[in-house]
């Protein structure tokens, strides 16, 4: 808590999209740290810039792309000086002020000017009837000139200037499009898609002058002399004209920042920090340039509207280093989607594929077995995918031939998504654990203007829980959205306590040391001094992962399952799975869980689909007692709880059935003798069929064998889960000691860089099959080194845990309090 | 009334014991800076024992669908809302105390 004494003044100058975003960050991270004022040089509260061309068409009003209103800044006690322009800041007496003279002093400035539009500097652009498009005004004032039958010229082929001519249209005007290229949205598209686009627009009644230029601009004859009758192309042409919108770029707005002499070149300059020269003074948004770059779609400047608030916030953690954009044109009917750099080099292929008839055709330009840039014409479901991709650098190699079939067509697990949700009714449920439906998740997207996944999980809990539906929900944010979708910036938190990556995190644990929950918490400056849910438990993994046997595990950080050894059940009661090697039991075991399921009165016992018994409702305080007569029959626990190795599911084999090859059976038992005990990122399941007929289903777990004649193929990546993933074939040994090398150090590999709650399937596609091949077969080195961890870490991993507590250990956990009558307190 | 929980150590920091009476379960948690709090061990979104939920800050999170609880007011956390009973509770001399339960308290609440 901050000391009584006055709070900080914090100015923002731009009550647009990226300063009022870098507030509502703040107000998360600091809710009291200062008073603020924000000046806008528009009348109203913030509004949603990119939803004006739905507004120009008529699809939407004002009303529904306002996102903060004037009462929301009062609530927060956050002072608007709304229609009021900032003329000027006196940096050394650290105060803005107005034209007319008002002004406020300032601790912390925050500029978020925006971008103002150019204007052509040709004859007649002051005209009555010529308008650029950049705000509400600008829209009110085509509204008012725009009438069935009259006719508009829109100067500029690009995003904004097609968007505007659409929405004339729409409105019944008569419109041409004057473009200076030979393709349309050129920065976006290569010369086939702006063809394909052209044409498709042409056909929805635009007109087009191609590589045109307007040389001027006409005025009326007689009462309309001061107003816009025509433009003239350079050539002589004339195009009648009621009214003229010039879209032809925009320009970061940067004259307030060079009066008060800030360093700007195109845009005001900022550093890693969005800071600029002046300490006292940041700057977010169009207005700014950034390593060079200057942003103009709001994803980028969201980014960067995270990282100066965690700098206002004095976390002084976060750095921007520039992001990676995609755009959409959001012309409804027509789709089309661009990311990154989309004209091959000389060290660059590109993929294409073409197909006129239903006028679809893709292109992505691969380097270096990465995607490096996108175009999309009429099929851009799996735009977000790609962008992903090329975000992430995700290497593609194995994947490479289906690639431009989308990912419908490349083996995909329930976590990577699949734009199958397109085309599910509203009614559909999209994440199981919480019981929510598309249209739930639409409503809110669009009703309490979500812009991303964390949003979305705040406020419908879709993919909060097991996250399996996370892709879902993403691709449904996308298509919601269209074009404003803000991607989740590629650098993804933990966590909302930090703004660590997975990776960093575990980095950080390894390279300095660190060994104990706090210790990472301090040294990363964790923003919630005790964490949260989720990062607990996941940092409580990766210190096991990477100090085993000298990191004494936190039962508090871990999750009710893990913490006390059995699953609990939606009544809160708790199932108890002893484990049953191999699957592999006698008539001595099964008489002693049947007197244990009597004895304790057990409602409910189940195979399982691991090829388990299932003790269900089990009360807690029963529990040690069930365990301790459990380990007396000689079970250990099954770990059917934990992020931890399952089961090991087999079939007969050679032993007994006709067709067995090998002796399955006795293989599954030696994997599941080496691997029980472990811990893992999420839960872990082997399987052992006797012959490529596959009886215990080994093709769809996460490391499954299947034994031939010659010797055992290996499995890695499966999954049973929301969407079913087969496995990858990841080699083929000849001997049992080689098959359990290879799952020991594929295992392990896993657990040292598997994101916590990240199954092996979402995990092998990030990383690339060709990735762990390479560790764990083609280098042998790397494989034994990887063994030689996992079994290292196993010679400590393996205490039944059920036998720790039968015989006393955390019995706080298990035992419930008796209250006594005391005396009144004093 | 009030009843004695026993001493204060029979309480995990960070974690929670569950205190049995006849009219309920109270769930008593302990935070990392050593404040108790007790709350009617029921969820409010679908009667999850918050007890066994894991606790950070001055919060529970519920183990069955992650709604986080306020340990001081009961309330779940934006955008979920409902809320759970609380009692009073105080440690007097190293012992932990609850003020003893009114049956209506638990009516309509908690649910
Ligand atoms: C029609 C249209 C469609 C778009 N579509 C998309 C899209 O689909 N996807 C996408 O990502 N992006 C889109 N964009 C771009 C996106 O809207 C901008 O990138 C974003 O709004 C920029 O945010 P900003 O805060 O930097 O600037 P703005 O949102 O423009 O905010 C700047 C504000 O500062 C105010 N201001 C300026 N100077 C002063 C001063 N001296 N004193 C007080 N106030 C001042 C301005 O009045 C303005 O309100 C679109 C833009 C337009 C115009
Ligand atoms: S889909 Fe989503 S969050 Fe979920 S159980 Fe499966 S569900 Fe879990
Ligand atoms: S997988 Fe092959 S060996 Fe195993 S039970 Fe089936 S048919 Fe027999």
């Amino acid at each position: 808590m901050r000391p009584r004494r006055a709070r900080r003044r914090l100015v923002l100058v731009g009550n647009g999209m990226a300063g009022v975003r870098a507030i509502e960050e703040l107000l998360e991270l600091a809710p009291n740290l200062y008073d603020i004022t924000v000046y806008g040089a528009e009348p109203h509260g913030n509004y949603n810039r990119i939803l004006l061309s739905p507004v120009l068409a008529r699809e939407k009003t004002f009303d529904d792309i306002m996102l903060n209103r004037a009462e929301w800044y009062a609530e927060r006690g956050i002072t608007l000086r709304a229609g009021a322009e900032v003329v000027c800041i006196d940096r050394a007496g650290r105060r803005v002020s107005t034209a007319d003279g008002s002004g406020a002093p300032y601790d912390r400035l925050l500029l978020a000017t925006g971008s103002t539009p150019i204007l052509l500097p040709i004859p007649g652009s002051e005209l009555d009837g010529v308008v650029t498009y950049r705000d509400i005004r600008d829209v009110e004032r085509m509204a008012a000139a725009a009438a069935p039958g009259r006719r508009a010229v829109v100067i500029g082929g690009g995003l904004l200037g097609l968007e505007a001519a659409h929405g004339l249209q729409k409105r019944g005007m008569d419109v041409t499009v004057v473009h200076l290229c030979e393709t349309l949205m050129e920065r976006q598209l290569d010369a086939p898609a702006g063809d394909l686009l052209r044409r498709s627009l042409e056909e929805r009644g635009l007109n087009f002058r191609m590589a045109a230029r307007a040389a001027a601009i006409l005025p009326g004859p007689g009462s309309r002399a001061g107003r816009v009758a025509a433009v003239r192309l350079e050539g002589g042409e004339e195009l009648a004209a009621d009214l003229v919108v010039m879209a032809v770029g925009i320009r970061p707005n940067v004259a307030l920042a060079r009066a008060c002499g800030l360093p700007c070149d195109r845009g005001v300059l900022v550093d890693d920090t969005m800071q600029t020269f002046d300490p006292a003074i940041y700057a977010v948004g169009e207005c700014v340039q950034h390593r060079g770059a200057c942003y103009g779609l709001v994803a980028p400047l969201f980014e960067q509207a995270k990282v100066v608030a965690n700098h206002l916030a004095e976390l002084g953690i976060a750095r921007y280093s520039g992001s990676a954009v995609s755009t959409k044109l959001k012309v409804t009917g027509v789709d089309v989607f661009s990311a990154g750099d989309f004209i091959a080099d000389a060290d660059s292929e590109e993929l294409t594929f073409r197909d006129a008839g239903r006028g679809v055709y893709k292109k992505l330009v691969v380097k270096d077995d990465r995607i490096r840039g996108a175009v999309l014409y009429g099929d851009t479901v799996d735009g977000a995918w790609y962008f992903k991709l090329m975000r992430d650098a995700t290497p593609i190699a194995d994947f490479r031939e289906n690639l431009l079939f989308g990912q419908a067509h490349v083996g995909d697990s329930g976590t990577a998504g699949a734009d199958a949700v397109t085309s599910l009714p509203d009614s559909a449920e999209i994440c199981g654990c919480n019981g929510v439906c598309k249209g739930e998740i639409v409503r809110a997207i669009t009703a309490k203007k979500l812009f991303t996944l964390d949003e979305v999980r705040k406020h419908t809990k879709a993919s909060s829980s097991c996250g399996s539906c996370t892709g879902l929900v993403e691709q449904l944010l996308a298509n919601t959205l269209g074009g404003d979708y803000s991607v989740p910036p590629a650098k993804k938190p933990m966590c909302a306590c930090t703004v660590h990556t997975h990776e960093e995190v575990r980095q950080a644990i390894t390279e300095y040391g660190l060994k104990t929950i706090s210790a990472v918490m301090r040294f990363l400056e964790w923003k919630m001094p005790d964490g949260c849910h989720k990062c607990r438990p996941a940092l409580n993994f990766y210190l096991l992962c990477a100090w085993p046997g000298e990191y004494e595990d936190d039962r508090h950080s871990r999750l009710i399952n893990e913490r006390a050894h059995a699953n609990i059940q939606r009544d809160g009661t708790y199932s108890v799975v002893p484990r049953i090697w191999g699957g592999v039991t006698s008539p001595h075991e099964l008489r002693a869980i049947a007197d244990i399921a009597e004895k304790y009165r057990v409602p409910t016992v189940k195979v399982t689909g691991g090829q388990r018994l299932d003790l269900l409702g089990v009360r807690k305080e029963d529990l040690p007692k069930i365990w301790r007569d459990l380990n007396a029959a000689g079970f250990v626990s099954g770990h059917a709880y934990g992020k931890a190795l399952r089961t090991v599911k087999t079939c007969v084999g050679k032993e007994w059935c006709r067709f067995g090859t090998q002796d399955s059976t006795a293989l599954g038992i030696r994997l599941e003798r080496a691997a029980w005990g472990s811990w893992h990122p999420h839960k872990v399941k082997l399987a052992v069929s006797g012959c490529p007929r596959n009886c215990a289903e080994a093709t769809i777990k996460d490391f499954g064998v299947v034994c031939v004649e010659s010797g055992y193929e290996l499995h890695v990546g499966g999954n049973g889960g929301m969407k079913v993933r087969a496995t990858d074939f990841l080699c083929k040994v000849e001997t049992e000691e080689q098959v359990l090398e290879h799952c020991g150090a594929f295992l392990q590999l896993y657990r040292e860089e598997g994101r916590y709650l990240e199954r092996t399937a979402a995990w092998i596609e990030r990383v690339g099959l060709s990735h762990v091949k390479q560790r764990v077969v083609d280098d042998a080195a790397s494989r034994s080194a990887l063994h030689g961890r996992f079994l290292e870490a196993q010679r400590h991993a393996q205490v039944d845990p059920w036998a720790e507590r039968a015989s006393g250990k955390d019995v706080n956990e298990f035992v419930p309090l008796e209250p006594a009558r005391a005396a009144e307190p004093a | 009334m009030w009843l004695d929980a026993g001493p204060l150590d029979s309480i995990p920091r960070r974690g929670a014991r569950v205190l049995r009476t006849t009219q309920a379960d109270i769930a008593l948690f302990r935070t990392a800076d050593d404040a108790v709090y007790a709350l009617l061990d029921r969820c409010p979104h679908r009667g999850g024992p918050l007890s066994q939920g894991l606790v950070h800050g001055r919060c529970v999170t519920c183990p069955l669908h992650d709604w986080v609880i306020d340990l001081a007011t009961g309330e779940a956390s934006e955008p979920d809302e409902g809320e759970t009973a609380t009692f009073e509770v105080r440690v007097h001399a190293g012992r932990v105390l609850v003020r003893a339960i009114d049956a209506a308290a638990f009516d309509g609440r908690g649910r």
